[in-house]
């Protein structure tokens, strides 16, 4: 008991005095996850728009395997990254292994489905309303994309804030494909499974501290945006 | 710039459309000419809208075909079409009368100046920058005139615009409707309010069950109908 108080008036300590060793290690996880949302964006979005407007055969199933990924168990999609990665792997001669770089491939991979997915959904329902009037004004499902995507976006930012929290909390891509190297791609979440190992609990309890803080504030943020959203949408 | 040519008169021939098995129009032939608003009217479910989304290009029909004069692809650039819920996109109500021009290609000046012109018309400048979808209904109505008249449509289709709006509402609506009229769009629209087809229509399409059975001028119409199904719609009773 008394060593659990230490620890979390010490925590305290870290993060009020924004000791360099926390500040560094959030600052990378923000840096990871942030460049890891945008690049699934860039991708997911577009892709879940497409499927929201288009009518093929395969469709369907694309959409049930689009679902089934959002499930993608973090440490599974690192495992592939890492095969990738690999110095044997296919794309083992950019030596991407054990940088940050690999680790926003491992969270981007692990969130351009469930962008996509959510995309789609949100976007599906845009689209029924509007096709017809759309195809009115000579806009056919190709064109509606760009403006599905203008019209959905506050609903898009609530899926980016998903995502994004989804690649912040999650551990097992990035301890696979990073390494928690200290100083260069130790990240929150991989810090507080190591130092918790390691008996460093201070440092641990900073970390879930700030992490949990972030959470909150984005999930703030996700709730402001629904307000803003009603109020365009009527 | 305009070519001097029209698209009209719009031809229907032997125009069919079934959908999931179930006749919804059959054989209809039927000229639409330049002039005075067209009416399409008749009971629920005599395929009023059906035939205007036929005419509009919105639905595919299943025999028969519809014809434009003019130029091949001139057509569908110069028909615009209201429906009966407006469907305003999730922007400012200017946002809204720029979107189609843009799509039509208009040059920047052009669409700020049609906009304006479009907000004018219908009386909505002054909430030019407010989200369109917070408007009152017939508020977002006359939105969605005024940005199917921005685009200078030579023939303007309306699917029971006043349905759902209020007296005043629909008189502003219909003061619109006049106003386009007279300066020689041709209205093409449906309606279940016959006071309104009195006192707007030139000439009047009465459908029943799917079937096109009158086509005359409002005056004779509504003064003598030439059918059964028609004179007995005119006095109110029930048809179907």
């Amino acid at each position: 008991m008394h060593d659990l108080s230490d620890a979390v008036s010490t925590a305290l300590r870290l993060v009020a005095s924004a000791d360099p060793a926390v500040v560094q290690v959030v600052l990378l996880s923000l840096r990871v996850s942030l460049t890891a949302v945008a690049v699934a964006a860039l991708i997911g979005l577009p892709l879940g728009a497409l499927l929201a407007v288009s009518r093929f055969p395969g469709r369907r199933p694309i959409i049930v395997v689009l679902n089934a990924l959002m499930g993608l168990p973090p440490v599974v999609a690192g495992l592939l990254i890492y095969l990738l990665l690999s110095r044997s792997g296919p794309l083992g001669s950019l030596g991407l292994l054990f940088t940050p770089a690999a680790m926003v491939i491992a969270q981007a991979t692990l969130i351009t489905p469930i962008l996509a997915a959510l995309a789609r959904q949100v976007l599906e329902g845009l689209w029924e309303e509007y096709a017809e009037q759309l195809r009115s004004f000579g806009a056919g499902p190709w064109r509606a994309v760009p403006t599905l995507l203008w019209d959905g976006r506050f609903a898009l930012l609530t899926v980016l804030l998903a995502g994004f929290g989804r690649a912040s909390a999650e551990v097992g891509a990035v301890i696979i494909v990073g390494g928690n190297i200290e100083g260069f791609t130790r990240v929150m979440t991989t810090a507080i499974a190591l130092e918790t190992s390691k008996g460093d609990l201070p440092l641990a309890l900073a970390l879930g501290m700030v992490l949990m803080t972030i959470v909150l504030a984005v999930n703030a943020l996700a709730q402001g945006l629904r307000d803003v959203s009603a109020r365009w949408a009527g | 710039m305009r070519a001097p040519d029209t698209i009209l008169p719009l031809q229907a021939e032997g125009l069919g459309f079934a959908a999931g098995g179930v006749q919804i129009l059959r054989d209809v032939t039927l000229t639409i000419e330049a002039g005075p608003p067209t009416f399409l009217i008749g009971p629920n479910g005599a395929g009023k809208s059906v035939l205007l989304r036929l005419l509009h290009r919105l639905l595919i029909p299943t025999a028969g075909r519809v014809s434009w004069s003019g130029l091949p692809g001139e057509a569908a650039r110069r028909q615009a079409m209201v429906f009966q819920r407006p469907v305003l996109l999730r922007r400012s109500v200017l946002a809204n009368v720029l979107y189609p021009l843009r799509l039509a290609g208009l040059a920047r000046a052009e669409r700020a100046r049609r906009a304006q012109e479009g907000l004018d018309l219908v009386g909505l400048t002054a909430l030019a920058g407010r989200p369109a979808r917070r408007l009152s209904g017939g508020e977002q109505q006359r939105l969605a005139l005024a940005r199917a008249a921005a685009l200078q449509p030579e023939v303007l289709f309306l699917d029971e615009p006043c349905a759902s709006l209020d007296p005043a509402a629909t008189r502003a609506v219909e003061e619109i409707v006049a106003a386009l009229a007279a300066r020689g769009t041709k209205i093409v629209m449906t309606t279940h309010d016959l006071g309104q087809a009195r006192r707007l229509a030139g000439d009047v399409v009465f459908l029943h069950r799917g079937r096109v059975l009158e086509h005359s001028p409002a005056e004779s119409f509504f003064a003598e109908p030439e059918t059964r199904e028609a004179a007995a719609f005119l006095r109110g009773e029930l048809v179907w």
